[in-house]
Order: structure tokens, then C-alpha cells, then sequence
């Protein structure tokens, strides 16, 4: 089933195209990898789907990207609505500079979710544990983000975008300021979310699209490429360029 | 003379730089050069350059008193007082250069005499043991260059106690002005009690002169309470901040998050523009303009406004404080990392919640240190205050009225005539330093609040 439709999405910087005509299906519950080499517009076609680019001033969306069929590119939507729906966890984990419990209460208090404090209580709890972060820090909830480890911070990123429910997260490169074993942390509870929610991944690691993602998008200068499962992107692509990018020979 | 001495040097300095250079780039072809080409240069410049400018800076500096020694050796038998030789000495002086006009008795022209021969010889022997020096330190550099020896090393040491002398020099200036307030203000604390200072209530030196003789110790007692400028103080720079920190702050915060490229770009620097305006123009337009519109409102509501009034400097100065904490935190803010926006954005909180949230607690430290500057600038205002806050110190929480600061009380009390001696005089060091330990205070307190948020954000 389809949770995100987007057709003909361009994206331009000031007189810079970014996105050419992009088309893509994302399917519910599932994880869709998105791959390419640098400046591809992998991150530009993300950023798209919570509205971030509203933050780029020179930035211009066209064309039209549909969640539920709710249109997100039209000026009319409530883009805090949208944001509430569609989390996003960033490349360098970017906690707050508040306490554990804070940084995973942000969201819910700015959205008036938790009634009381019992129920704050529990969302934070039932958050962090679905980040699998509940063990480490749960003698620490007083203490400042900022002073975890940077495997752990991008794990409290995970709970604060997890923290409202979202239907979507989006992840853009999550585990690449990450040691290896973080990096494998992350992927598993990658795994375990999809159960509830729809994820999109950026990625510079083909291992990681191949091991987490269903499906998988290849993007090269603006354009996607080709889309399908993961399966067959790695193993028989369509396309000449994606078989070259797959096996190494650019990128 | 002295001006043709010490061109003469660093001319030679320069000169034997290029020398050096010059030397660097023969002993090239021979053999492998030890440094750069430009160490030599630098080598041998310091050389020339830095032991006869120590020589000449320790003669000009010892020279005039050994010169004053001499001199006075001839008046040991009369008995004198050190502040009548004092006198003699400067007779003496005055004769040998030709400005003296009182009467010249026998004694004194041959001392003028002795004096210019003195100070003949003193210029031919610090030109000959300068010149010396010059030749014999250039000598040993030059043979050193010459031997090929390591030329890095030295040029590196020699630098560092450049440096190290720039700093000794400000060091000791400052030890040296701390110490000058705090012996004048032990002079002062002699004639006044200590406790009458801190905690008197009235101000007013002025009933403490007395014509030739010693003021009456009760009057003393009653005359120099700081009580009243240290509260005027900080009532005005109270209601200077309270003008300040909400518009400096708050236009900070429009400028950084909210103002598009276009708006900052101009806003900016006009706000900076008024950090550039002299603080007396603040101050008459304190006086002439905010002081009677004051005053005016004040009495159309039936107050009774004084027209030097605290609230009208303590404005005024605010507005003059506002580019501190504007330029300053907007600074601040916009040094906060993206990522953390980006981050409170996709949680979907709107721009005032990303503000209120998360930016202003991560720039909490520099912002308070923008105010805590801000208050040190108007603690120490002294020319709004002067000009439109009036100059007697009362005791008062009114702000329709007239009150005075410590500054301002300076000012008072050193301009026009004063006698060293005089208690009234010395007070001003003793306001001074009480001053100074105020914002020491003040900063050191900052400083720790800061670094604790600086600990607790990062």
C-alpha cells in the first residue's frame, strides 16, 4: 500500500536545479533506501517530504507529492500538522542542549500530547525504550543529551522523533558520524520500527540500503534513476548506471 | 639627540637585516644553510638592534636621577627639607635651559653650570657606550652567521621575549594603576574612617575645605558617605538595563532568526550605529531634550519632576547600551549550530517555540555575558550622568529625581582647583577603587555563571 506519492517533483536553489522530475512511490510500513553519490539530491528529494526546505530560503518546490492523499507541496498545509506526522533524524545527531528527558518531552509538549505527568512519563519511558536507549539512560533522565556517547545521541534523536507517533520517519545518512557498532544498533532498530512505521533512508552505505531497506531508489545528478526492491536493485538492476554504482566503478 | 640615536639604530637594524639576507645567500653556495635566508636577516637585526636599545632605554631611564644626585650633593650641608631641595633641583633645571625668571644668587648659576656640564658628558658617554655596543654585539652576530650556526632557534627565543615583555608591560601597568588608587585611597582612609566611607549616607566633600589648616574631624565624619553614589549607581544603571535588555535583546533575536538578508543587512549596522556616538552627545540630548520632556509629562500628570532626573539619564543610557546587547547577542544566537534548528523544526515546532526552546537556552551564556558587559558600560557612564543627571548625591529611589554615580562624583571633585594633599581630593581614589572592586566583583561573578552554563550546554 502506498503512503507517500510523488510525481514530478522538481527542486530548484535559487536558478540551480536540484531534482528533476522525480516520481516515486513509497510503500507503507516498509523501508525505502534512497542511494547515490554525493549531491545526487537523495537529501534535497528527504527534506521534501517534511517540508525542510521551507528553512532554505532560496529553495523552490514543484510538482506534487501526496501523503494519504493530503497534497504537502501546497501552500495550504499545515506544516506543523505535517511535521508531527513525518519525523526526521539528522546526519549528526543534533540532541538538544537539555536534559535526557527534555530532549524526548520536546515534541509531545509543543503538540500538547501528554495530558499529565504520568503520561509524559510514560511516552518518554515507552520512547526511549522503543530507541532501545531505555537501559543506558533510564538512572539518568536528569542528565544533559549532549553528554552521551554519539551512538546513544543519534538513538535520543530516534526517541525524540519517535516520541509523537509519526507515521513516517525520515533518516538522512543516520549512521554516518557512528562507529560500527552504533551504526549496527541503529539498523536494528531500524528493523524493529518499520513494524509500526514508514521509513525513508538516506544512505552512502550500499551494505546498509542492501541490509535494512525493502526497497531502494538510485538517484545521480538529480534524477532517479531506478526504483524497486532491494533485491532486485543489487542483484539485476535495469539500469547500466545503477549496475555501475552498485559494483563500485563510480561514486 | 635621542631621536637622531635611536633612528640611527633601528636604521642599522634594518640595514644589517638586509645584510644578513645577504650573507645567508653566499654561505648558500658553499654549504647547506641552517635556516631560511631571512633568520640570518632577523638574526642579526635582533642583534643590532635590541641590546643598545636596552642600554639607551636603562640610561634615559637612570640618567636624570643620578644627574639630580650629583647636583644636590652641594646642598647636603644646608639642611634642607626633601621638597626645598625638591625646589632647588628645579631651579636649576629651569636655569640651564633658560626659562628661569626669579633671582639668580651665585650658588644656583654654578649649579646650573655643574648641571649642563653633567648632562654633556652623561650624552657623549651614552653615545660612545651605545655605539660600542652597537659594534660589539654586531660583531659577535656576524661571526656567528659567518660560523653557519643555528639560526631558527635563536630568532624564536628572541621573539618570544619580545612577547614576553608586551605582556610583562601590561601586567605591570595595571598592577601599577591598582596600586596607585589603592595608596592614594589608604592616604584617604587615614582621615576618614573606613566605616564612615562604606556606610555613610551623606555625600558632600565640599563642606570639607578649609582655608589653610585642618579640616574639623566631625565635619570629616559626615562629609564622605558613599552610601548615596554607590545607590545612584545602580539605580540608573538599573533603569538603563531595564531600557536595554528587553529592546537590545529582543531585536537581537529578530535579527538573528527572524529579519530576512535584505532587513539585516541594513538594520544592523544603524543599530551599531549608535554604540558610535560620543557618550556626550548622549548626554546633552539626556539634558536638553529627554530631561525637560521628562519633566514635562511628569508635571502634566501633576508630579513634582525634577528636571536633572535619573530616569532621564538612566534612558538615555540604556538606548546607548542597546547596541551592546543587540550586536552581541544576535551574534550569539546566530552561532548557534543550524542542526539544532533543523532539529526543532522537524518536530514541528513553529519558529517562536525553536526560539524560546531551544536556541535562547544554548545562547544563554553569551547572552548573559552581553549583559553583564553591558552592565560594566553603564556602571562606569560617567558624561550622561554628568550632564543630566545632576551632581549632588542624593539619597533617593525616586527616579523623578535628581541623584548622582561614583563617576560622576569624580568628575566633581577633580575638576577645577585641588590641593593633593586635600581629603576631598583623595576620595576620588578611594571612589575609584571601591568602584573598581564593584565590577571586579560583578565580573568575576559573570564569569562563573557563565562557565556553570557553559557546563551544563556543552
Amino acid at each position: 500500500m502506498s503512503k507517500i506519492k510523488a510525481e514530478n517533483v522538481n527542486v530548484y536553489y535559487g536558478s540551480k536545479q536540484a531534482l528533476f522530475d522525480v516520481s516515486i512511490d513509497i510503500a507503507e510500513k516498509e523501508v525505502t533506501a534512497l542511494i547515490g553519490p554525493s549531491g545526487c539530491g537523495k537529501s534535497t528529494f528527504l527534506r521534501c517530504l517534511n517540508r525542510m526546505n521551507d528553512v532554505i530560503e532560496i529553495c523552490r518546490v514543484e510538482g506534487s507529492i501526496k501523503m494519504d492523499n493530503l497534497e504537502l507541496n501546497s501552500r495550504k498545509l499545515d506544516v506543523v500538522r505535517l511535521r508531527e506526522n513525518v519525523g526526521m533524524v539528522f546526519q549528526k545527531p543534533n540532541p538538544f542542549p537539555k536534559t535526557i528527558y527534555e530532549n524526548v518531552a520536546y515534541g509531545p509538549t509543543i503538540h500538547g500530547i501528554a495530558q499529565s505527568k504520568e503520561e509524559m512519563d510514560q511516552i518518554v519511558e515507552t520512547s526511549l525504550k522503543k530507541a532501545a536507549l531505555w537501559n543506558e539512560v533510564k538512572d539518568r533522565l536528569d542528565e544533559i543529551g549532549t553528554g552521551l556517547s554519539g551512538g546513544q545521541q543519534q538513538r535520543l534523536c530516534i526517541a525524540r522523533a519517535i516520541s509523537v507517533s509519526p507515521e513516517v520517519i525520515l533518516m538522512d545518512e543516520p549512521c554516518s558520524a557512528l562507529d560500527p557498532i552504533a551504526t549496527a544498533q541503529i539498523e536494528e532498530l531500524i528493523d524493529d520500527l518499520k513494524k509500526e512505521v514508514t521509513i525513508v533512508i538516506v544512505t552512502h552505505s550500499m551494505s546498509q540500503a542492501a541490509r535494512v531497506s525493502q526497497k531502494t531508489g538510485f538517484f545521480h545528478l538529480g534524477k532517479l534513476i531506478e526504483f524497486g526492491p532491494t533485491d532486485k536493485i543489487f542483484k539485476n538492476p535495469d539500469n547500466q548506471q545503477t549496475q555501475d554504482y552498485i559494483t563500485g566503478r563510480f561514486g | 639627540m635621542n631621536l637622531i640615536l635611536v633612528t640611527f639604530i633601528i636604521l642599522l637594524a634594518f640595514t644589517s637585516y638586509y645584510f644578513g639576507r645577504k650573507k645567508a645567500l653566499v654561505i648558500q653556495s658553499s654549504q647547506r644553510l641552517t635556516a631560511l635566508p631571512k633568520f640570518y636577516g632577523y638574526y642579526l637585526a635582533a642583534w643590532c638592534a635590541a641590546p643598545a636599545l636596552i642600554i639607551f632605554v636603562l640610561w634615559s631611564v637612570f640618567e636624570p636621577s643620578i644627574v639630580k644626585t650629583f647636583i644636590l650633593q652641594d646642598y647636603t650641608d644646608q639642611n634642607l627639607t626633601k621638597n626645598e631641595l625638591q625646589l632647588i633641583y628645579t631651579k636649576v633645571k629651569a636655569l640651564a635651559v633658560g626659562t628661569y625668571t626669579g633671582n639668580i644668587t651665585n650658588f644656583l648659576d654654578e649649579s646650573a653650570n655643574k648641571y649642563i656640564q653633567l648632562k654633556g658628558i652623561a650624552n657623549s658617554a651614552k653615545v660612545a657606550i651605545i655605539l660600542a655596543i652597537l659594534i660589539f654585539s654586531l660583531s659577535f652576530a656576524y661571526r656567528s652567521v659567518q660560523k653557519n650556526d643555528r639560526m631558527r632557534e635563536p630568532v624564536e627565543i628572541f621573539l618570544k621575549w619580545v612577547l614576553f615583555v608586551a605582556s610583562l608591560g601590561a601586567v605591570l601597568v595595571t598592577i601599577g594603576i591598582i596600586f596607585s588608587l589603592l595608596f592614594e585611597a589608604i592616604r584617604f582612609f587615614q582621615a576618614v574612617k573606613i566605616f564612615d566611607f562604606i556606610f555613610g549616607t551623606h555625600w558632600y566633600p565640599a563642606k570639607t575645605f578649609v582655608r589653610d589648616g585642618q579640616p574639623d574631624p566631625e565635619l570629616m565624619k559626615d562629609a564622605f558617605g558613599a552610601v548615596p553614589l554607590f545607590a545612584g549607581t545602580f539605580f540608573i544603571a538599573f533603569i538603563a538595563m531595564c531600557v536595554a535588555i528587553p529592546i537590545g535583546l529582543l531585536s537581537g533575536i529578530y535579527l538573528s532568526e527572524y529579519a530576512g538578508r535584505g532587513v539585516r543587512k541594513y538594520a544592523k549596522p544603524i543599530i551599531e550605529i549608535l554604540a558610535g556616538i560620543p557618550t556626550v552627545v548622549y548626554g546633552f540630548f539626556a539634558a536638553l531634550t529627554v530631561g525637560p520632556f521628562v519633566k514635562e509629562i511628569g508635571n502634566a500628570m501633576g508630579l513634582e519632576v525634577s528636571s536633572e532626573s535619573a530616569l532621564a539619564a538612566g534612558a538615555v543610557m540604556g538606548v546607548m547600551i542597546i547596541p551592546f546587547i543587540s550586536s552581541l547577542s544576535d551574534d550569539v544566537i546566530t552561532a548557534v549550530p543550524q542542526n539544532l534548528r533543523d532539529g526543532s523544526y522537524a518536530m514541528g515546532a513553529t519558529k517562536s517555540e525553536t526560539v524560546k526552546k531551544v536556541i535562547f537556552p544554548a545562547a544563554l551564556p553569551g547572552i548573559v555575558g552581553s549583559i553583564l558587559l553591558a552592565v560594566s558600560r553603564a556602571v562606569g557612564e560617567t558624561m550622561i550622568v554628568v550632564m543630566a543627571s545632576g551632581l549632588a548625591a542624593n539619597l533617593t529611589m525616586n527616579p523623578l529625581e535628581s541623584t548622582s554615580t561614583i563617576t560622576a562624583q569624580i568628575v566633581v571633585i577633580l575638576i577645577g582647583d585641588q590641593q593633593f594633599g586635600d581629603p576631598k581630593t583623595q576620595s576620588a581614589f578611594a571612589l575609584g577603587i571601591s568602584l573598581f572592586i564593584v565590577t571586579l566583583f560583578l565580573n568575576v561573578i559573570a564569569l562563573s555563571v557563565v562557565k556553570r552554563y557553559r557546563e551544563k550546554y556543552e
